[in-house]
C-alpha cells in the first residue's frame, strides 16, 4: 500500500543513501588518486641517483637527494631519543599512577602540546637551541621533532597499559612483585605490541613533517656531519623543489613525495595491521 | 581434662617499616620517580614553549600592543607589522574548508556509520584514515601541479554562477585563498569522517530500534534520531579538524599566492599565520622582524588552544550524553 | 502439531503459520503456529534463550535490523502477509516497545509527536496536539507531564519514561502493540501501573507481551503461549496453560521445576 506520501520517503531515503554514498566515494577515492597519481608522476622518474647522489647546484639537471634521506635518518634518530622516554614514561605514571590531580594535570597539557600547530614548535626548538648556538643545526631540528612526538606517545602508551587488564597487575602482585616490578614485568610485555606500533606510527607521522624544520635544520646541499650543522630533509627538499621554477627538480620532487609517501603508508598500513591483529587476540 | 589447646600465636615478630632508602633500593620509589620526572618534564617544556613564545615576542609586543592584531599593513621594509591579513586569510580559508568538508565529511561519516554494510564501512574507513597520515607537504605537492590547474578549468564555470557576488571577481592565478580552502578541506575531511564515524556508532543501538519500529526508514532514523544524539560529537570533530586547518602551513604555503593584503574576492591570492611564519621566517632581518613573527606564532598558539579545547570539550560530552 | 485450536469466536488479529526464523545458520524458532486473537492479551513465556523475544520481533519484521537473518513461512495480519508489504507500513499498524525504555533526546512532546509526524498520519499543528494529549492519556501519564511537555523525556523517572515509549507507540495508533518484557527494569509500583495500563488498552487494541514473570502473565494475559528452544510448546487460554497444562514440559515450566 504505497500511498504517495511513503512513495516520497522511500525515495528520500534513497536519494540521502546515493548522496552519502558519493561523499564516500569522494573521500576514499582522493586517496586512491593521491596515490595514483605520486605513483605514476614519481616512481617514473625514480633513478639510482636519487638515493644515491648529492644535489647539484642550482639550474644544473640531475643529482639526487642521498644527504636528504640521510638527515631524515638522523633528524628521526634524534626525535626519537628525546620523544619517546618521555613519551613512554609519561605514559607509563599516567596509567599506573593516575588518578591524582597532577596527572589530571599532566593530561589536559598533553592534550594542549597535542594541539599546538607544527611552526609554532618549530619557533620553539629556535628559541632554544638556535638562538643560543646562532646558527642552525639538526640537534635543533630533532628537538622540535621530538617535542612533536611527546604527546602522541603519552597517549598511546597510556592507552595501551589501561588496556591491560588489571587482573593481570594483580595476578603478579598476588605472587609477591612489587608495583613497579608487575608492570615492567607483566604489563608492559602485554602491552608491548600495541606499543610499538604507536612508535612506529608516531615516527612515520614526524618523518613527513616540514614546518618544524625550516628554521631548525633548515637545510643542507652538502653531507651534514655531526649535529651541529644544518641539514637537508627529505619533506623539506619537496617543498623547495616544487616552489623553485626548474622543471628537472618538480620532477625530483615528485619522486621524493613518492618515496616519503610509500614509506609513510607502508609503516602506517603494517602498524594497523599488527594492532588488529593484537585486538583480536586479546578477546 | 585437657582442652584441646589451640595455641594462640602472636601474628609473628613486627616488622620495622622500611625507612624512604630501603623503599627506594626495592625500586618500586625509583619507578615512580623517574616517570613522575618525565610526566613534570611535559609540564615543564610546555611551559618553556609558551614562556618562549612570550618573551621572544616582546618587541613586537611592546612596540606595537593590542593594535597589531587589528593592523592590515606588512611592510618589513619600513618596520611596519600587522596580524590582519594573516588573521583574515587564515579565517578565511578555514572557512572556506569547513564550507566544503562538513556536508561531505559528516555525510561520508553517516554513510560508513550508518548506510553502508560493515565490510565496505571497515575497508573504505581504513582507507580514508590513511589520508590522515599523508604529510601536508604532499597534499602541497598535489595542490600546485593537481588542484590549481584543476581549478583554473573550473573557475570560469564558478564564475558564470557566482561571479556577481565580491567573492568570486577579479584576476585568478591559480594561487589564491579559493585553492588554500579547497586544499584544506581534503585535509580535513578524514579527520571530520574519523571521529564522526566513531561517535554515531556509539549511539545506543536502541534508540535506532524505537524510530524503525515507529515505521521510520533508515534515513529517517539516521537523520532525526541517531545524528541529534551524535550531534555534539560532531560538533566536536568540526572543530578538531578546525584546529587542524588553522594551523597547517606547507599545504597552505604552496597554493595560497602569499601575499599579505586582504581582499574580498577569494580568488585572489592571501597569506596565513603560519604560511607567512613558514616563509619569512629565515628572511626576518632584524629583532623587530623576528619578533613580530613570532608574535604571530603567539596568536595561532592561542587560537588553536580555544579552539581545541572547545572541541574536547564536544567529544568529551558526547561521550557521557546517556540517558 | 501446534495449530492454534479454535479457543474463541473471537476473530484472529493476528495469524502465524509454520514459521522457521534463522540467524545465519542457527534456527531460533521451529515451525511456529499461533493465532493472536483481537483486543485479548497473549503473553509468551518460556525460559531465557526460549525464542519468545525472536518470536515477537517477527511480528513487526524487527527482526530484519538483524544480518543474515532469514524467515520462512506465513505472518498474517488481518489475512494479508506481512511480510509481502511495505514494512514501514506494517510498523505502523503493529507497534513495539522495548525492554529498557529508550526515548529520544527530544522533548516529551516531540517524542510521542515523532511517529505521527514522519508517518504523515496527523499534519496539522493542532491535529499533533490533540494526538500526543491523547496518546498520553492512554497511557495514564498525561496528568504527570501535561506541563512539561517542553522538557526533555529524559527527566522523567524510569517507569515514567517506559510509559511515554507506551504513549509514542499509541501514537500512531496501532492495532497491535507488542510488549517486550516492558516492566523487567522497573519497580513494583510502576509495574502494577503498567500492567493496569495493558488492561485498559485492549479494548482498543491487541497487545502480545513477553514477559520471563509467571505472574505477571498470569494477571494479564487472556492467552499464554508457553516456547522452549525455539518451539511453541503449548498454546491455550492462560487459565489452562497455569491450572491445568496438556504437555509435560509446561507443567514443569510454570511449576518453576524449571526455568
Amino acid at each position: 500500500m504505497a500511498d504517495l506520501h511513503t512513495l516520497r520517503r522511500k525515495t528520500v531515503n534513497l536519494v540521502m543513501l546515493t548522496i552519502t554514498g558519493f561523499c564516500t566515494l569522494f573521500a576514499a577515492g582522493t586517496l586512491v588518486f593521491i596515490l595514483s597519481y605520486l605513483f605514476v608522476h614519481g616512481a617514473s622518474s625514480l633513478t639510482w641517483d636519487f638515493f644515491t647522489k648529492l644535489p647539484t647546484p642550482v639550474g644544473e639537471a640531475g643529482g639526487g637527494m642521498a644527504n636528504a634521506i640521510v638527515g631524515s635518518a638522523k633528524l628521526l634518530l634524534l626525535a626519537s631519543l628525546v620523544g619517546v622516554p618521555i613519551g613512554f614514561l609519561g605514559g607509563v605514571y599516567l596509567a599506573e599512577y593516575g588518578g591524582t590531580t597532577f596527572s589530571f594535570v599532566v593530561r589536559y597539557v598533553t592534550d594542549l602540546l597535542n594541539g599546538v600547530p607544527s611552526i609554532v614548535i618549530g619557533i620553539f626548538a629556535y628559541t632554544i637551541i638556535v638562538l643560543s648556538q646562532k646558527h642552525f643545526s639538526t640537534l635543533a631540528g630533532g628537538l622540535g621533532l621530538g617535542v612533536m612526538m611527546i604527546p602522541i606517545a603519552v597517549r598511546s602508551t597510556e592507552e595501551f597499559l589501561r588496556a591491560v587488564p588489571n587482573s593481570l597487575r594483580e595476578g603478579a602482585m598476588a605472587l609477591g612483585a612489587s608495583k613497579s616490578r608487575a608492570v615492567l614485568s607483566v604489563v608492559i610485555p602485554a602491552a608491548k605490541n600495541g606499543i610499538m606500533t604507536g612508535v612506529m606510527l608516531n615516527l612515520a607521522r614526524v618523518a613527513g613533517e616540514t614546518a618544524p624544520l625550516l628554521f631548525t635544520s633548515f637545510g643542507n646541499r652538502y653531507w651534514s656531519p655531526g649535529w651541529e650543522q644544518p641539514t637537508s630533509a627529505l619533506p623539506v627538499m619537496i617543498f623547495t623543489y616544487a616552489i623553485s621554477p626548474y622543471e628537472d627538480w618538480h620532477k625530483q620532487a615528485w619522486s621524493a613525495g613518492f618515496v616519503l609517501l610509500t614509506l609513510v603508508l607502508t609503516v602506517n598500513i603494517i602498524a594497523r595491521a599488527v594492532l588488529a591483529r593484537t585486538k583480536h587476540v586479546a578477546r | 581434662m585437657a582442652a584441646s589447646s589451640t595455641t594462640v600465636t602472636s601474628a609473628g615478630p613486627v616488622r620495622p617499616a622500611r625507612s624512604y632508602w630501603e623503599r627506594l633500593r626495592g625500586g618500586d620509589e625509583i619507578a615512580y620517580l623517574i616517570t613522575f620526572i618525565a610526566a613534570a618534564a611535559i609540564l615543564l617544556i610546555t611551559a618553556l614553549l609558551v614562556y618562549e613564545l612570550y618573551i621572544n615576542s616582546s618587541v613586537a609586543r611592546s612596540k606595537f600592543g593590542w593594535d597589531f592584531l587589528v593592523t592590515s599593513t606588512w611592510d618589513p621594509v619600513n618596520d611596519q607589522f600587522g596580524a590582519l591579513p594573516f588573521i583574515y586569510g587564515t579565517l578565511v580559508s578555514s572557512a572556506l574548508a569547513l564550507l566544503i568538508g562538513i556536508p561531505l565529511g559528516v555525510g561520508a561519516a553517516i554513510f560508513l556509520a550508518e548506510l553502508a554494510p560493515p565490510r565496505v564501512s571497515d575497508a573504505l574507513t581504513f582507507l580514508i584514515e590513511l589520508l590522515a597520515a599523508v604529510p601536508s607537504v604532499i597534499y602541497g605537492l598535489l595542490g600546485i601541479f593537481v588542484l590549481i590547474p584543476i581549478l583554473r578549468q573550473v573557475e570560469p564555470a564558478l564564475r558564470s554562477v557566482l561571479g556577481w557576488t565580491p567573492f568570486f571577481s577579479g584576476p585568478f592565478y591559480g594561487v589564491s585563498l579559493f585553492s588554500a580552502g579547497v586544499v584544506l578541506a581534503v585535509m580535513i575531511i578524514p579527520f571530520i569522517i574519523s571521529i564522526s564515524r566513531e561517535v554515531i556508532l556509539a549511539v545506543p543501538g536502541d534508540q535506532r530500534e524505537a524510530a524503525l519500529a515507529l515505521g521510520a526508514t533508515r534515513w529517517e532514523t539516521t537523520w532525526d534520531v541517531v545524528v541529534p544524539y551524535a550531534k555534539k560529537g560532531i560538533m566536536g570533530s568540526i572543530f578538531l579538524a578546525l584546529a587542524r586547518s588553522l594551523g597547517e602551513t606547507m599545504a597552505v604555503t604552496m597554493v595560497i599566492g602569499n601575499d599579505p593584503k586582504i581582499k574580498a574576492s577569494l580568488f585572489a591570492p592571501g597569506y596565513s599565520i603560519a604560511a607567512v611564519i613558514a616563509n619569512e621566517f629565515t628572511e626576518a632581518t632584524g629583532q623587530l622582524y623576528t619578533s613580530a613573527l613570532i608574535e604571530l606564532g603567539l596568536v595561532l598558539f592561542a587560537l588553536t588552544i580555544v579552539i581545541n579545547g572547545v572541541a574536547r570539550l564536544l567529544v568529551m560530552g558526547a561521550d557521557k550524553y546517556k540517558a | 502439531m501446534n495449530a492454534a485450536k479454535p479457543l474463541s469466536n473471537k476473530a484472529c488479529k493476528l495469524s502465524v503459520a509454520d514459521l522457521n526464523f534463522y540467524y545465519g545458520t542457527f534456527q531460533a524458532l521451529s515451525h511456529i503456529s499461533m493465532g493472536i486473537f483481537e483486543n485479548q492479551v497473549t503473553a509468551c513465556i518460556g525460559p531465557s534463550g526460549c525464542g519468545k523475544s525472536t518470536f515477537l520481533r517477527t511480528l513487526n519484521r524487527m527482526n530484519e535490523t538483524v544480518r543474515n537473518s532469514r524467515v520462512e513461512g506465513q505472518i498474517l495480519l488481518d489475512d494479508v502477509n506481512i511480510l509481502e508489504q511495505e514494512v514501514a507500513y506494517v510498523r505502523r499498524r503493529v507497534g513495539m516497545v522495548f525492554q529498557r525504555s529508550n526515548p529520544f533526546p527530544k522533548s516529551i512532546f516531540d517524542n510521542v509527536a515523532y511517529g505521527p509526524r514522519i508517518n504523515g498520519t496527523v499534519s496539522n499543528r493542532s491535529g499533533l496536539r490533540e494526538k500526543v494529549e491523547q496518546s498520553l492519556r492512554r497511557a495514564a501519564l498525561w496528568d504527570e507531564v501535561k506541563d512539561k511537555l517542553n522538557q526533555s523525556a529524559y527527566g522523567l523517572s524510569g517507569g515514567q519514561q517506559q510509559r511515554l515509549c507506551i504513549a509514542r507507540a499509541l501514537a500512531v495508533d496501532p492495532e497491535v502493540l507488542l510488549l517486550d518484557e516492558p516492566c523487567s527494569a522497573l519497580d513494583p509500583i510502576a509495574t502494577a501501573k503498567i500492567e493496569d495500563l495493558i488492561f485498559q488498552l485492549k479494548s482498543s487494541c491487541t497487545i502480545v507481551i513477553v514477559t520471563h514473570n509467571m505472574q505477571q502473565a498470569a494477571r494479564v494475559a487472556d492467552y499464554t503461549g508457553f516456547f522452549l528452544l525455539g518451539r511453541l510448546i503449548e498454546f491455550d487460554s492462560t487459565t489452562v496453560i497455569f491450572k491445568n497444562p496438556a504437555k509435560q514440559e509446561t507443567e514443569d515450566y510454570v511449576t518453576g521445576r524449571f526455568g
